[in-house]
């Protein structure tokens, strides 16, 4: 081994913690560089090896990139389909990787353009933080606060704004300053933030040269906070706020139950097939909060009348847990033999209202395929799929004066309001308070295809919503 | 919560991750969690699973956690291997043994089979990684695999950067970049109608040192070629190409003994193997922590071939 590798050995041994995940997308209207700062962040922590950053230059090269002055089209590291490469375009979000000594990334590379909107609503539904970009040049456009928007209704955790291209207007605070008045006011109109008080994070960035994106810059000595990077590096990830929920959630995915058909590597290894012949338990992931060994639990299904009973075992492969949490994959026992199948779920005793078929709900359309009332969908929620029928639309958000206005059908990339029927009652829960078990998919009975994310609202005269646009 | 003004040169965050609670997965438990979890949404939505399984480090690592998943019940579907003609013998020793070990069934689509009927056509570079997808539609279509597990990554290639982790294929197995269904929080939709199927990839969001630090800590076999071994090689386009009965040196490419290792494991006679001194686990995860070269790239002549490589064998309906 070469003292190198030996070096880097050690510094492995010595580290303190093991990384923890965080997962972060961009957003932002069409060509404002978020691709490019996607690229920034990665060549910049050295996430870029010697061959690919070798293919990006020669493309770059033959594209004529950067005119006399060359370089390399940052843009390239994440836009990596052939159509992407010809137009100069993202057209569906990548996924790159890096990490730091505190923790691994999944960066999300989202498209600006509106006509991929629903691909940044795959990029930023599962992330952490999302990073909106504004083109200096340009301030607030109608698609910056359509994603804010998008942001907002998914209840992103950390919402960080970088004015990007910062060297294109000369450096100068006045024009940063007046686009952060105008992200301020969006956000307060929207509620966005940290429980929509807080102000948001504004940060002056060149994607392009490098400017506060890992390091703070000294050509903008009037911006005193922190360079991109090291917010990313200190939020909190999601999953880490939802284990520390107090309600435990456990939607069940399908029943371990081998009646001696057993894994025979594990009898291989000395599983008492005595002791496992009527094994049962009941696989799933922990949505929110933790569960322990003892624990009252709560057990809705459909059909029946919420069950109380008891956790006496959680298993990992073998290994019989004392306590898990979220997100972690495992499968409970439950102290009586009751009847549970895939689409139930299991709670935190006394903490689940009833299932109900009542939905309200607020939806980002994604289809072309308008929504329309009397119309019959599927309602995919947690573990189960069940008919829907769409019975009224309550409104929509126009994107000028965030307002909701009155509305009978939902066109792609609105955002909206409506109520179904559901023809099986479902557990639902607030999106504002449970994430997982709030959400749910809209998708065509007929290609099968998803139309609409869905967010769980509370039935009207629970006033939770009230404060909130949308 | 946070709370950030840019008037501050102080950045003030939630204490949690100062002070991680004792609760917090570590990335690989979080990447674990989540495979099993997609795994297991998989065999319970869809009638008719199969894994592909070569025997290379991602299909090892995905089979290692489908046992995970369903402990202590058996996998509860067949793998299916798409076999090139051109294997390392240690590696289908290796198949056949951890097949038998899980009491498994095993499908085998043959490249050779449809060569000999003609119905494929040997290329002039002699590789067969791309003949596979022919194979493998069929394998697909005769079995009424409605779903089939890969073990792809999206850090191997940036083509496989843009791909869902359910991946919906038309009849003729293609898939269309610029159509993709939106894939929300983890609700996976994998309807389809009669002909398409799904590629479910639950590892995608591993990196290769993350296949790597998993295989060290859970203790996992793999052929014995991904470890530092002396090999009779020769140098072609700037790889070490291995001496084997479909991979044979040119009058003037020299036959020298190395100490090498392999990085990923495909078709013999168009995988490279690098040189490395990486004997045990805890030395190729050193080594790759800090490499300068991407699997792919250090180790594919396939992917070489043109810019958007990848992107194509996949439209077509490649894994
Ligand atoms: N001068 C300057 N140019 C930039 C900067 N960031 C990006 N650009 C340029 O702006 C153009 C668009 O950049 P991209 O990164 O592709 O923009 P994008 O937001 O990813 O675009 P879409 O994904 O298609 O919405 C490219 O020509 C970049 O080189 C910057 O900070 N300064
Ligand atoms: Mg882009």
């Amino acid at each position: 081994m070469s003292t190198e590798t030996a070096f880097l050995q050690a510094g492995l041994e010595s580290a303190p913690l093991p990384s923890t995940l965080f997962r972060f997308a961009t957003a932002g209207s069409v060509d404002d560089g978020k691709s490019t700062l996607v690229g920034r962040l990665l060549h910049d922590s050295k996430a870029i090896l010697a061959d690919t950053l070798d293919a990006v230059a020669r493309t770059s090269a033959d594209r004529g990139f950067g005119g006399d002055k060359g370089g390399i089209d940052l843009a390239l590291l994440t836009d990596g389909l052939r159509a992407e490469r010809e137009q100069g375009i993202t057209i569906d979000v990548a996924y790159r990787y890096f990490a730091t000594d505190r923790r691994s990334f999944i960066l999300a590379d989202c498209p600006g353009h509106v006509q991929y909107t629903k691909n940044t609503v795959t990029g930023a539904s599962t992330a952490d933080a999302v990073v909106v970009l504004i083109d200096a040049r340009k301030g607030v456009l109608e698609q910056t606060r359509r994603h804010l928007s998008v942001l907002q209704l998914l209840r992103v955790a950390h919402v960080i704004v970088a004015v990007n291209k910062i060297d294109l207007v000369g450096f100068s605070e006045q024009v940063f300053r007046d686009i952060e008045t105008d992200v301020q006011k969006v956000a307060r109109e929207l509620g966005l933030g940290s429980d929509g008080v807080a102000d948001l994070l504004v940060v002056p960035v060149s994607a392009l040269d490098g400017d506060n994106v890992v390091d703070r810059s000294e050509r903008t000595p009037w911006y005193t906070g922190p360079a991109l990077l090291e917010v990313l590096e200190t939020l909190p990830a999601a999953d880490e706020l939802e284990a520390e929920l107090e309600s435990f959630r456990f939607p069940v995915q399908l029943v371990i139950r081998p009646q001696g058909a057993l894994a025979p590597d594990a009898v291989a290894a000395g599983l008492d097939v005595e002791a496992y012949r009527d094994y049962r338990a009941y696989a799933g992931q922990i949505t929110e909060g933790s569960v322990k060994l003892g624990d009252e639990v709560t057990v809705l299904s459909p059909g029946h009348e919420p069950r109380i009973t008891r956790i006496t075992g959680i298993d990992f492969a073998g290994t019989e847990l004392q306590e898990a949490a979220a997100p972690q994959s495992v499968a409970v026992r439950l102290a009586d033999e009751i009847d549970i199948a895939r689409g139930d779920t299991i709670a935190a005793a006394g903490t689940v209202r009833e299932s109900t078929a009542d939905l309200y709900a607020s939806l980002c359309w994604l289809s072309p395929k308008p929504l329309r009332e009397g119309q019959k969908v599927l309602v995919k929620h947690g573990t189960r799929t069940v008919q829907a029928l769409v019975r009224n639309v309550t409104g929509k958000l126009d994107l000028a004066t965030f307002n909701v206005e009155p509305a009978s059908s939902l066109e792609l990339n609105d955002i909206g309001h409506a109520q179904l029927r559901l023809a099986a009652p479902l557990p639902l829960e607030n999106y504002l308070h449970h994430r997982r078990t709030g959400a749910f998919l809209v998708i065509d009975p007929i290609d099968g295809n998803t139309l609409a994310a869905g967010l769980v609202k509370d039935h009207p005269g629970d006033h939770e919503d009230e404060r909130y646009v949308i | 919560m946070s709370t950030y003004t840019t008037e501050e040169s102080t950045v003030e965050v939630a204490a949690a991750v100062d002070a991680p609670s004792a609760q917090r997965l570590s990335s690989l438990d979080t990447l674990e969690s989540e495979a099993i979890h997609i795994i297991r949404e998989v065999v319970a939505e869809f009638e008719k699973p199969a894994l592909l399984f070569s025997g290379g480090k991602d299909s090892v690592v995905m089979l290692h956690l489908a046992t995970k998943a369903f402990w202590p019940g058996k996998v509860p579907f067949p793998v299916l291997h798409v076999d090139t003609g051109h294997n390392f013998p240690e590696v289908l020793e290796f198949r056949d043994r951890t097949v038998e070990r899980l009491g498994l069934k095993l499908v085998v689509g043959s490249v050779q089979e449809f060569i000999d009927r003609g119905e494929l056509a040997e290329r002039a570079d002699g590789t067969r990684n791309p003949l596979q997808t022919v194979p493998l539609l069929d394998a697909i279509q005769r079995n009424k695999f409605d779903a089939v597990f890969g073990g792809g990554r999206r850090d191997e290639d940036k083509a496989r950067a843009k791909e869902r982790i359910l991946s919906l294929r038309d009849e003729f197995g293609q898939w269309d970049p610029r159509n993709q269904r939106p894939e929300l929080w983890n609700l996976y939709n994998g309807r389809h109608t009669v002909g398409q199927h799904v590629r479910a990839f639950p590892i995608s969001n591993w990196t290769e040192l993350d296949i790597w630090r998993y295989i060290e800590r859970e203790n996992i076999e793999l052929p014995g070629l991904y470890y530092a071994h002396e090999r009779e090689v020769f140098a072609r386009d700037g790889m070490w190409r291995a001496v084997g009965e479909v991979s044979q040196p040119l009058p003037h490419e020299d036959v020298i003994t190395k100490t090498v290792r392999y990085r990923t494991v495909g078709d013999m006679s168009c995988t490279g193997a690098v040189e490395s001194d990486a004997y045990t686990v805890a030395d190729v995860v050193v080594e790759v922590a800090a490499s300068t070269l991407t699997e792919r790239g250090a180790t594919r002549a396939d992917d070489r071939i043109s810019e958007a490589a990848m992107e194509d064998r996949k439209k077509d309906g490649y894994f």
